[in-house]
Order: C-alpha cells, then structure tokens, then sequence
C-alpha cells in the first residue's frame, strides 16, 4: 500500500488543491494550510464556503461568508477580488486571462483583470458556474437549466432548459458538452450544437441513490466520473454524442458506503475515489483495478487533488483528518 | 471531534407571520435573551434585525419543484445550500432559525427539512411557530390566503398584541386560530413575550417526542388550556433518520405536537367563525382499534389524492394486537409514523386522528377512517 503522510487540520476542510506542488488545504473555519517544508497558515476571513483552483495560474479562488472573493497565491498572500457585504459566496469560477465568476442571488459577476466587473442576471437564483475551456464564455446553472454567456461580447445568451433545479455545472474538456448537477439524483448533459439554429441535445443521466456533489473530467475528456453513489459513476463520452444510449462504468464499488469525491488523474485513466467513511480507493479505468490508498478515517472525504506529476494526491476530510498519499512509494 | 457534534441533529425552528406580526421583536429577544445557546438565524432581509451576530445569513427564497410529477412537494433550494454551508461547522450554534417574509408560504420550508437528504441527515425540524398580530387578523385573514395558512400549519401558534384588542375580541381571534388548526399550541402574548422555552426546543416533528408532550391530544371535553406555568416535558430522545433513498412520499420523520382542546374555553360564541373568511378546515376523527392492513393502504390512499388539500394531519393509533402506541404526521403528501411508546395500563387503546387543510370531505374521511376499524 503506498504511504500516507497524515495531516490533521481542526475542522471541516473544504478542498484541498496543489499550487506549484504545494498542497494547500482550505479549511471551512477560514485558515489556508500549505505543507512547504514545515506547515504554514494563512488566515482568509471567518468562514470559507467554496474554493476552486484557478486553471490559469498557481492560485487559488475562494468564497466566503463575509462576502469576500479572493485570491490565494501561492505564497500564501491573498488579493481581494470583489465583496458583496452580508452576502454569501457559495459560487466561484476562474477563468482566462484573470477573470473571475461569482455569484450571490440572481446574478452572477464576472471581475476581469482590467478591474471592470460584468453582471449576468437570472430569473432564478444562480446555483453554479463554470468557465468554458474556450473563449470567455460561462455557463450559469438555475432552476430549470443553464444559461451560457458570452462574457466579452454582448451576444444573446444561450439558454439550455430542463425542468428541475441545476445545482451544479461543468463544460467538458473540448468544450462540446455542458452537465450539470441536479438536486434530483442525477445529471443531465447538454451536447452543444456548432450549428445555429439547432438545439442541444439532451442526455439524461440517472439512477443515481444520492445526490450528485462531486464531477471529474478525465484528462482528453473521455470520461466523467461522478459521487452520488456507492461506487465512481463514470460515464463515456468518447463518441460524439457522449454518453447516449451508453451504460455508465461502476468503479471502486463497495457496499452501502457512498463515494463523496472523485478525481482523475491528471493524466493517466485512473481516478481517485473518496468515500463517506474516509476510505481513498484509485482504480484504473481499462480494467477497473482497484488500489487501497487509505483506510477509511474520521470524516468524509472531501476534496482530493493530484500532483501534477500525478505521483501525489493529496485528500481532505470533513474531520479534518487529512492527508497526502505518496504513490510511488 | 467534528463527527460526534455531526451526529445529533441541529433543531430547526422555522418562524412565520405576516409582516408587522412580531417576528423580528421575537427574533431579537431569541438572539439577545441569556439562556445559554446560541442560534444562526437564516432570513429573508436583514431589516430590522438590531443584533450584532454572525451568524445571521441574508437568503433569497428560492423555490423547487421537485420533479417527481407532484405538485406540492417543493422545497427551498436557498436553504439547502445555507444549511449545508452552516453545517461543516455544526459546532458554532445549538439549533438554526428560519425567519420567513410574511407573505412566505411555510410549506416549502417545512418539506425542505424532509425531502434534501443532506438537510436531513443533519437536521431536524424543530416546529413551526407563527405569530398572529390579534389586532389584524381579521383583516389578513380576509386579504389572503397565506395567513392562514402560517396558522393551518403551525405546531405553536403565538397570538401576539393582545393588549391592543378587547377581551372579546382577544376571545374570537382564539376561537379563530383553534378553528382553523385544532392541533397547534396557542398561546397569548403582548410584544413578542412569550416564554421562549414555549417556541424554540418543541420536538413538534420528531415522532418520539410527539404527543409525549401532548397528553391532551385530540381529547374531547379537554378542559387544558396552557398556562405560563404548563410545563411539557420534553424528553430527548431524539428519532433516528432512516436513511433510505428512495423518493417516494412515504416515511419521513415527524414528531407531533401539541394541542389544547378547542373547547376549554368559556367564551359563549361556540358558533361558527364569526370571520367567515376561513377557508381551512379541520377534521378530527376517534376511533377504536385499527387494522394495520386496512389504515396504512387507506392513509396511503388519501394522502396521494388529497396531499394538495392537506396542510397537515396528525394522529395517535391503536392497532389491533401491538403493545405501542403509533403516532403518525404528515405534510401535503409526505407522511411519517412509528411507534413511539408502549400503552399504558389501563390506557383506551384509541385512535385519533386531526386532516388540517381545505375542501376536506369530512363525511368521506370519517367513513373510511372508521373502515379500517377492527370489529369491536
């Protein structure tokens, strides 16, 4: 079994994420912990509520119940973004060229480097946000679908209906596909058409027993690993109409004890599962191989997060015990 | 650490009224009153909330219909995620308040707490409480629909501003709020200064608890009013959650409540409402012992036809040949029950049973109520 150094931060821990092979652990109480050397901490405010890495640089994006978004680099040093006061920051995205989503209420804010902040308002309340691989464009998830805009351009929005409440969305890696994440027990998955005048297509993806929190693109895109069960749900999109008509992959299947977080690798088809009882299974997508990386621990995992040579994950738990699981080892 | 706090259920007590009702006053004595615990209040508006806490969060109501072909089962999504963010770090409160706008129907709150996994697992609905405004019931009752139903749905209804009206008039809007929900606890106060220990800690939804607090439930000729000093006792014996996934509206955690017969009081106008603006009705049915494979098909029964119609039920059983006493709730369609305790020697083993809600065939429950009797 590879070796696991363990970590034990006091609290939830909301994500964990590698910045210039740094792990940084974001605890919900407010304290960044990066592991250089020795540990140092970061105060960020009185209570975290999201954080994403941003894609674009070595930095990190957090929400807060302060109404605070801002930026962790990886020095440690924080740059304030924007502040809604009395607000709660549940959603943020990063996109090119500095720009930063986030959301309270109905509208969604994109900060952009230049300092100018452009507004995108729904009918429903926004529940998630995602920046495209391509282009400066975001999706916004709501009530009853999403919305795509163009952040730059002021070109009609796109919008992609289905009925029920959309917690949660995603682009795929190319950039043909937006799922998105349902407070029912499911996805749903839009194919974007390249030909005006034609609609997306849909792809419902259920069966889930327990609500979807947790979505990871493999490293080409070719698969979308999901929680929200006992096992990885992995569903196929190699083919142009992704994973219509296909049954999804079962991976890491164990009894009654639901997978909380999945991550792939960042390179390999091999994806890290985290489960409600701490326990971190890899298994490899070809033929479903499964290694132990961790014995299930005080709390749920969850955030997991690769090195960038994907010889390190580094994991974090709603007890706080977390850790770094050395596979090379 | 985090997984023994993790594990009991936060309370939540969700607080309703029209605007100018009480409710901040109400809110602002919970928030600054020493009685050692500590509350994250989740409202609408930060208004004229004058206390300084952290722990107050501004939330957009947001409301889901869930997509499982029923009407009524909805849910706040912007308390979803405010309860989940609240819940990493359970340890910075004893129970979350809901403070809903006066116009808010108290339904989607209430099912919130019973249809999101993840709220219920971590929570618990506590009660409901609304606060009458005596002086403007009247009038409310005849502009909308959803001050009555703030009072059709309560678990403890607190009629507040009475020094503003007569004692008469005090007398009617009681006879008013029992009319339209025979099964709350009612209780009567000037600026918002009811006992809290009557609003917050109630168990009013968990069903082991239930009608423990209530041994006047449904009782005819109870002549128990309550009093300032009409201690309940509450045990703590917290139900567990079952935590099956399946959606369907069947078992979902209640307690019960409370209830202060309709007719222990000496005001002589035992007519009609004489506010002929009331639409929600009640009815209470008695019944002896009942057969478990008639009742539950029957409850089933109605409360998939007439979940749209009903606000709440409540009700104690008695069936046929088991030693406990079986307490069922419910919400529009969802329905709970368990047994809650063992009869009590010398105890009638009867069943009761109160549908709070409108266009109630009252003729057609009773029938079919007293169908799933066993033969005495």
């Amino acid at each position: 079994m590879p070796t696991v150094a363990p970590i034990d931060i006091d609290g939830h821990v909301l994500a964990v994420e590698f910045l210039n092979d740094v792990p940084y652990f974001v605890g919900a109480a407010g304290t960044i912990h990066r592991f250089e050397g020795g540990e140092r901490v970061t105060e960020a405010g009185q209570g975290l509520l999201t954080c994403v890495r941003d894609g674009y640089s070595e930095s990190l994006i957090v929400g807060g119940e302060d109404g605070k978004v801002q930026r962790i680099a990886a020095d440690g040093s924080i740059s304030l973004i924007a502040e809604a006061p009395l607000k709660w920051i549940t959603q943020v995205a990063s996109g090119p060229q500095g720009a930063v989503a986030y959301a309270h209420g109905k509208t969604t804010f994109v900060a952009l480097a230049d300092g100018s902040t452009k507004e995108f308002t729904e009918e429903r309340t926004v529940e998630g946000i995602a920046f495209a691989p391509k282009g400066l464009r975001i999706a916004v998830a709501r009530y009853n679908g999403v919305t795509l805009h163009w952040v730059g351009t002021s070109g009609a929005p796109v919008n992609l209906e289905w009925k029920g409440a959309h917690n949660g969305v995603t682009f795929s890696p190319d950039g043909q596909f937006v799922v998105t994440t349902m407070q029912e027990n499911a996805l749903h998955g839009w194919k974007l058409d390249p030909k005006a005048g034609t609609d997306a297509r849909h792809m419902r993806m259920t069966g889930y027993p327990a609500k979807v929190k947790s979505l990871s693109w493999s490293a080409k895109g070719k698969w979308l690993a999901s929680s929200g069960a006992p096992a990885a749900i992995v569903w196929p999109f190699q083919g142009k109409d992704g994973p219509m008509g296909k049954a999804p992959l079962e991976l890491g299947s164990r009894a009654n004890i639901m997978a909380t977080c999945v991550r792939f690798h960042p390179a390999e088809d091999i994806v890290a599962i985290g489960f409600i009882d701490g326990m971190i299974l890899a298994v490899r997508v070809a033929d479903s191989k499964e290694a132990l990386l961790r014995r299930p621990g005080n709390g749920a995992i969850t955030s997991l997060s690769w090195s960038k040579s994907g010889k390190t994950l580094a994991f974090a738990s709603a007890a706080g015990d977390c850790g770094i699981v050395d596979i090379a080892a | 650490m985090t997984d023994a706090v993790a594990l009991k259920p936060i309370p939540v007590t969700v607080l309703t009224g029209y605007l100018g009702a009480g409710k901040t006053t109400l809110l602002n004595r919970i928030l600054s009153e020493s009685h050692g615990k500590k509350y994250a209040v989740i409202v609408n508006e930060f208004g004229e909330i004058g206390i300084d806490n952290d722990l107050i969060v501004e939330s957009d109501e947001e409301i889901y219909e869930m997509n499982n072909g029923c009407v009524c089962c909805t849910v706040r999504g912007d308390l979803i995620r405010v309860v989940e963010g609240l819940m990493r770090r359970p340890g910075r409160f004893d129970g979350i308040i809901v403070e809903t706008t006066g116009l808010a129907d108290p339904v989607p709150v209430a099912q919130t707490f019973f249809m999101d996994d993840d709220v219920r697992t971590k929570t618990e609905l506590d009660a409901v409480v609304a606060l009458v405004d005596a002086k403007h019931l009247p009038l409310r009752l005849k502009d909308s629909r959803e001050a009555e139903d703030q009072i059709a749905f309560a678990d403890v209804v607190v009629i507040n501003k009475t020094d503003l009206v007569s004692p008469a008039e005090l007398a009617q809007i009681e006879d008013v709020v029992r009319a339209i929900n025979p099964a709350a606890r009612v209780y009567k106060t000037s600026r918002s200064g009811v006992d809290l220990s009557h609003v917050l800690n109630q168990g009013a939804f968990n069903l082991k608890r239930a009608l423990e607090n209530d041994p006047h439930f449904l009782t005819a000729g109870d002549d128990h009013v309550c009093g300032p000093d009409c201690d309940h006792d509450h045990g703590h014996d917290h139900h567990h959650h079952d935590h099956d996934h399946d959606h369907d509206h069947a078992h979902h955690d209640h307690g019960h409540d409370h209830h202060h017969g309709h007719h222990g009081h000496d005001h002589h106008n035992h007519g009609p409402s004489p506010i002929h603006d009331v639409t929600v009705q009640s009815v209470s049915l008695r019944g002896g012992e009942m057969i478990a494979d008639r009742f539950f098909p029957w409850i089933q029964k109605i409360t998939q036809t007439e979940g749209p119609n009903i606000l709440r039920l409540k009700g104690i059983i008695a069936f046929k040949g088991d030693e406990e006493r079986y307490v069922i709730q419910g919400v529009h369609m969802i329905i709970e029950g368990d047994h809650q305790r063992a009869w009590k020697e010398g105890e009638v083993h009867e069943s009761r049973l109160v549908f709070i809600g409108r266009e109630l065939d009252r003729e057609k429950l009773e029938a079919s109520f007293k169908a799933c009797q066993a033969a005495a």
